[in-house]
């Protein structure tokens, strides 16, 4: 395979301005990520030491075979939102026993481990990952169950008319861990402390249970409630302790006699797993890429508008910077090829541009080659969208554009997307954005997510509004306009960046540049603990 | 008298070191070496190294390297026409080696009569006596025997010697009367176990005095020389574990005495083959020990500074031939010392530690010789003799064999077994011992450190080799994501951490990797110093602890961790990340500290004792063990009576449980 060159002018002002920009960006994430692991914080963690427990992160730092990796999912969940940062909840992909596990967890400091929107969608995106990639699910269930206050301070009659929920639809999480297991992928509790009512059927639905003494809480209804129901005065050991459900009830499987002893038992459960991968096996002799890691910092521009070269990213990130590209003539906005991260074969599809018809073609041409010999796809992300204009519509640029959608998202391969800078309008679903069935989605710092451009999207909204004030006969109002547009301008800009995206779990999180190669080869070995197979059926092409 | 025709196979009625050290003579002189052995040490290096070896079928040393008959079989089976005793075992018993010559067997070693008229140690002395040899006034003790009155016709202190075997086994110093009835109680015990013979007696006990012994060597024809003097007055538990040629002590005109008294003792008793006459050498004068009629284990250091082998004459004149050397070809070159390693643990009153050696690396080869009876995966049996190697330095002065022989200790790798490397060390290079300040109370006198002290940044550097190394094969045995960095994180999340412990100390030692492949140590204090990697993952340490570059060899066995670098030594248990039982405050059973034989109860079920209270005797390593109470209890069992056969941790003693009483 050839090794690609790098023409980066690392001289350059724009490459000087551009890494200062990334590094302003990555020292915000850490200390976002910082302020994340502190989950409800000093005080309420220094309560959780009092009574003997150990901070979530410290649970699962026990869990982990030491020095192996741990890739945490959505580490910035809920910020800028009335939850804690995090959202009180660790998912992650952590190596226990040599087995490849997703690790989810309730942190009781923050708000004593109860559920809210944020932390739910961020648990169904953990069964999610175990489901599809076909990893033993471990849960730390310590929950005081659903988080009743809801958005407080709010106008109750405002918050009803917002809602699009009901508690009607509720409970998947539930169904999902069951079906987990039908698929045969192992499901563990480990319940570190309460865990009422809804949440009793966390271990409930879980293959094994393991509960701890005098800590482990688990019962449908608390003594209050029963009081209530029947008027039986009850402990909560009697009706619900770790002792009574290993002894008495049968619920819980193995009795540890502390949170490390629990942890321990978790260990032990699933070193006798016997786990087998089902997927590809990497070549273990590789080697790094020729070109500079920290290059990777001084590519994106903050304002997005100066392009830079995809190939740029390839060579840092591929075994020895090969790079084996396919169709390099044709379509050459968006380039297509092959090659290999940390020993797995992947085929790499990333923007030079705005995606025209032939680029479509060939992309849909790729994947469907890729699906051939079950090659996972990795997409790396930055594209304004299609390319707009008569020429091009009468060129059939949609008819083009949607082979290209239904190559991925028919494609059954899995397939990984880092956002790399812009990822507007059905480029972002062309590339296989979150909606389109990807196994790992990640985002650069200066990275943005939207369906337009913000000022394409305030200058549309001028116009439309324009189109309709003549229509009506009416004045238009230059100033009240520029006015609108200038705030429709910042909220977009401000719901694209990546940082929002990340937030509301429309991604798997930031990552920081340097850190792209080894997340995805953490989601390639990931990917393989599942059997990796293309098709060779997709929807109807429109010739 | 008659030809003896040249020995072709001979039979090492012995094991470990010696064997191996006669097998290396063998091989030189062209002749076939041929072991036995006991089933504890069928993997022994020594079996390995012969050609021919005999299995013994038994674990103790009655049912095998004491058992005439056996050894004669053992003879006949391999057509051995020779049998080399060694030392210990029957090299000092006349009976077997009639027995051997009886069979038609040439006898390496003097004749049965001189072994028997030098085997007791009281007749010795009388013939010594007669032959004008000085001596030290003595008492047998016998059933009638006043022992008061005995004890105060020789005066305190003085000493209860076995009359039989040596080692130190049985022997006790008395100072004062009260300890005396004991005293001889125990030496009789032991000298019974030891060598089936209960006779001792008491001797003049001379304070301030050194072991200063003669080598001899003597043919079948009359001619007998002196190799001049060994020192041997370092010795803890009445054992000698460093010895030297010459001595320090004996000027040239003593030295010219002591050859010449040795070599009329040994012509008062027509001596022939090589043996040992000892003195007790003090400001006053020397004074007649005992002769030794076999090898000396300490012969190493009279080959070093004469350049001669001792097993080839012992052979030589076996078979009937003239000394190879005379008086005058001797001269003493140069200094030599040697130091014996034993599997103990000089921290406990060097009580002996058996088990595996996990590694054994000899240092410092090119200035050393190095006899030992082991190599790596050997193990030191509880039935025998716990020593693992004698180490012998050779140079031009006494002060430069001392260094050389405590570097080559030093740079010795010797894990998984306790032992008394560093005590040597300390004693080598204890100003007292290099200045030859050297008596029989050395060790008690000047009490060297049993084990070498080490800084707390000593410590934490090694620590951290630890640390490094700990994580390099953690992950190189990873079975999934093994390519990725050490500890990758995307999050702030603990940092790694690894916990170790020594005898003394207990060290939290956290770490991350950053990006660029660096660590960073979290020192328990919170500092953070950073560490750069150059080679890990195979058992040599080399990395950058901030700016400097340090260099440790790392190896991890079971749970333990052996690391050493220039300075020496030290040793981490690794603690597991989850918690253990911690051990019970009141402990409600007492386990053998090793393996062993019951001999003696004290103590009944029922009993109430109270702490330090004797319970039972264990023998071990031909060592007496006592059991004592931990604290003041009733003892609801005793597991093992007298007789019993123990193994290691097996429960020996049950105590009633308080808390379930109060229940």
């Amino acid at each position: 395979m050839p090794i690609l060159d790098s023409k980066l002018n690392k001289e350059s002002d724009s490459f000087r301005k551009n890494k200062e920009a990334t590094l302003e960006m990555t020292v915000a994430l850490e200390e976002l990520l910082e302020e994340a692991s502190r989950g409800g914080g000093e005080e309420a963690t220094a309560r959780l030491r009092s009574r003997g427990k150990m901070p979530l992160r410290e649970r699962i730092s026990c869990l982990l075979d030491p020095d192996s990796p741990f890739l945490e999912i959505s580490a910035l969940a809920a910020w800028r939102s009335p939850f804690t940062i995090g959202s009180g909840f660790v998912v992650g992909i952590g190596v226990v026993e040599n087995v490849e596990c997703l690790i989810l967890g309730h942190d009781p400091s923050v708000r004593a481990g109860a559920f809210n929107n944020f932390n739910m969608k961020k648990l169904m995106r953990g069964l999610e990952i175990a489901r599809e990639n076909r990893l033993p699910y471990i849960q730390f269930v310590e929950s005081a169950g659903a988080d009743l206050r809801g958005e407080a301070g709010d106008d109750p009659e405002a918050a009803i008319q917002r809602e699009t929920e009901h508690f009607g639809e509720s409970g998947r999480l539930f169904y999902e861990i069951t079906e987990l297991s039908k698929l045969r992928i192992p499901t563990i509790s480990l319940v570190f402390g309460s865990s009422t009512a809804g949440g009793a059927y966390q271990p409930g639905m879980s293959d094994y249970n393991i509960f701890i003494k005098n800590q482990s809480k688990v019962f449908l209804g608390g003594p209050p409630l029963v009081k209530m129901a029947t008027g039986e005065d009850a402990t909560d050991e009697e009706l619900g302790g770790a002792d009574m459900h290993t002894r008495t009830s049968g619920l819980g499987d193995y009795l540890a006699k502390d949170e490390s002893d629990g942890i321990r038992i978790c260990r032990e459960v699933v070193a006798h797993l016997n786990w087998k991968k089902l997927g590809p096996e990497a070549d273990k002799n590789f080697s790094e890429p020729v070109h500079e890691n920290d290059d990777l910092l001084g590519l994106v521009s903050e304002d997005l508008r100066s392009p830079f070269d995809i190939k740029e990213v390839i060579a840092r990130i591929t075994d020895s910077s090969y790079f084996e590209e396919f169709k390099p003539l044709y379509g050459p906005t968006l380039v297509c090829g092959w090659a290999k991260i940390h020993g797995y074969a992947v085929g790499i599809l990333g923007n030079n541009g705005a995606l025209f018809s032939e680029s479509s073609e060939k992309a849909a041409q790729f994947i469907q080659l890729c699906n051939q010999i079950n090659t996972p796809l990795i997409f790396l992300h930055n594209i304004t969208g299609f390319i707009v204009g008569t020429d091009f519509e009468q060129g059939g640029i949609t008819k083009d554009g949607s082979k290209m959608i239904n190559a991925v998202a028919n494609s059954t391969v899995p397939h990984i997307s880092i956002i790399l800078a812009s990822s507007y309008g059905a480029g972002n679903y062309a590339m296989s954005g979150r909606a389109f069935g990807t196994r790992f989605t990640f985002v650069w710092p200066l990275a943005k997510i939207a369906v337009m451009g913000p000022k394409q999207m305030a200058g549309v909204m001028s116009i439309v509004g324009r189109a309709a004030a003549e229509r009506k006969g009416i004045d238009f109002d230059e100033r009240a306009d520029a006015e609108r547009a200038k705030i429709a301008e910042h909220w977009a800009e401000e719901r694209s960046k990546g940082l929002y995206a990340t937030s509301r779990i429309a991604d798997d999180g930031m990552i920081d540049p340097r850190d792209t190669r080894e997340v995805i080869a953490i989601c390639l070995s990931s990917i393989s603990s599942n059997v990796v197979k293309g098709t060779k059926e997709f929807g109807t092409w429109r010739m | 008298m008659e030809d003896v025709k040249p020995i072709e196979r001979i039979l090492i009625a012995n094991r470990g070191e010696i064997a191996r050290r006669i097998i290396k003579t063998c091989r030189k002189m062209n002749i076939v070496p041929i072991c036995v052995y006991a089933e504890t040490d069928s993997e022994a290096p020594f079996v390995n190294e012969a050609d021919l070896a005999i299995n013994l079928e038994g674990r103790t040393s009655l049912e095998t390297y004491l058992n005439h008959e056996k050894l004669i079989d053992a003879c006949k089976l391999t057509n051995a026409d020779a049998v080399h005793p060694g030392y210990g075992f029957l090299s000092e018993n006349h009976e077997f080696a009639k027995t051997v010559i009886d069979n038609g067997i040439n006898w390496i070693g003097p004749s049965p009569e001189i072994i028997k008229s030098m085997g007791d140690k009281l007749s010795a002395k009388e013939i010594m006596k007669k032959a004008k040899v000085p001596t030290l006034p003595s008492v047998k003790i016998e059933q009638n025997t006043d022992i008061k009155a005995a004890a105060d016709k020789i005066g305190y202190p003085l000493l209860v010697k076995a009359s039989a075997g040596g080692g130190g086994k049985g022997m006790r110093v008395v100072r004062e009367k009260e300890g005396l009835a004991s005293a001889i109680d125990g030496a009789q015990r032991e000298a019974k176990n030891a060598f089936g013979d209960s006779t001792v007696f008491l001797e003049k006990w001379l304070e301030d005095t050194r072991h200063v012994e003669v080598q001899i060597i003597g043919d079948q024809h009359g001619n007998i020389i002196h190799c001049y003097e060994r020192e041997c007055s370092i010795q803890r538990r009445h054992q000698k574990i460093i010895e030297e040629a010459p001595s320090s002590a004996v000027t040239p005109k003593i030295r010219k005495e002591l050859g010449e008294t040795a070599v009329n003792a040994a012509k008062a008793i027509n001596y022939f083959s090589t043996g040992t006459v000892e003195f007790l050498l003090s400001d006053q004068g020397y004074y007649f020990l005992e002769v030794n009629t076999r090898l000396q284990v300490e012969h190493p250091v009279t080959e070093e500074i004469l350049g001669i082998d001792l097993v080839q004459e012992q052979i030589s004149i076996a078979e009937n031939k003239k000394l190879s050397v005379s008086q005058k070809d001797l001269e003493i070159n140069g200094h030599a010392i040697e130091a014996r390693i034993y599997a103990e643990d000089p921290e406990k009153n060097f009580l002996p530690s058996p088990g595996v050696v996990q590694r054994w690396m000899p240092g410092n080869q090119s200035l050393t010789r190095f006899d030992s009876g082991v190599e790596e995966g050997t193990t030191v049996p509880s039935e025998f003799d716990p020593m693992i190697a004698k180490v012998i330095s050779h140079a031009s002065t006494r002060r430069q064999a001392a260094k050389d022989l405590a570097q080559a200790l030093k740079s010795t790798k010797l894990y998984g077994i306790k032992n008394n490397k560093e005590f040597l060390e300390s004693t080598l290079l204890h100003e007292n011992f290099l200045e030859g300040d050297t008596t029989t109370d050395f060790i008690e006198k000047t009490n060297p450190p049993r084990a070498r002290s080490i800084s707390t940044s000593e410590l934490e550097e090694a620590a951290i080799a630890v640390v490094m190394e700990s994580q390099a094969l953690n992950r190189s045995s990873a079975k999934v994501m093994q390519s990725i960095r050490s500890g990758w994180r995307n999050s702030v999340m603990p940092p790694q951490s690894l916990e170790l412990k020594t005898k003394k100390k207990q060290l939290l030692i956290r770490y991350q990797s950053k990006r660029n492949g660096t660590f960073e140590i979290i020192d328990s204090e919170g500092n953070k110093r950073p560490v750069r990697l150059y080679t890990s993952g195979n058992g040599k340490l080399d990395f950058e602890l901030e700016k400097t570059r340090v260099k440790y060899d790392v190896i991890k066995i079971g749970n333990k961790w052996f690391v050493q670098n220039f300075r020496g030594h030290i040793e981490f248990e690794e603690i597991p990340r989850d918690s253990q039982d911690g051990e019970e405050e009141n402990s409600i059973e007492i386990k053998a500290p090793m393996p062993g034989a019951v001999i003696k109860t004290l103590k009944n079920e029922g009993d109430l004792v109270l702490k330090g209270d004797l319970i039972l005797i264990l023998e071990a390593m031909k060592m007496e063990h006592q059991i004592v109470a931990p604290r003041k209890a009733k003892i609801s069992r005793m597991h093992a009576g007298v007789g019993d056969q123990v193994t290691n941790n097996q429960v020996l003693v049950s105590f009633e449980d308080e808390h379930e009483e109060k229940k």
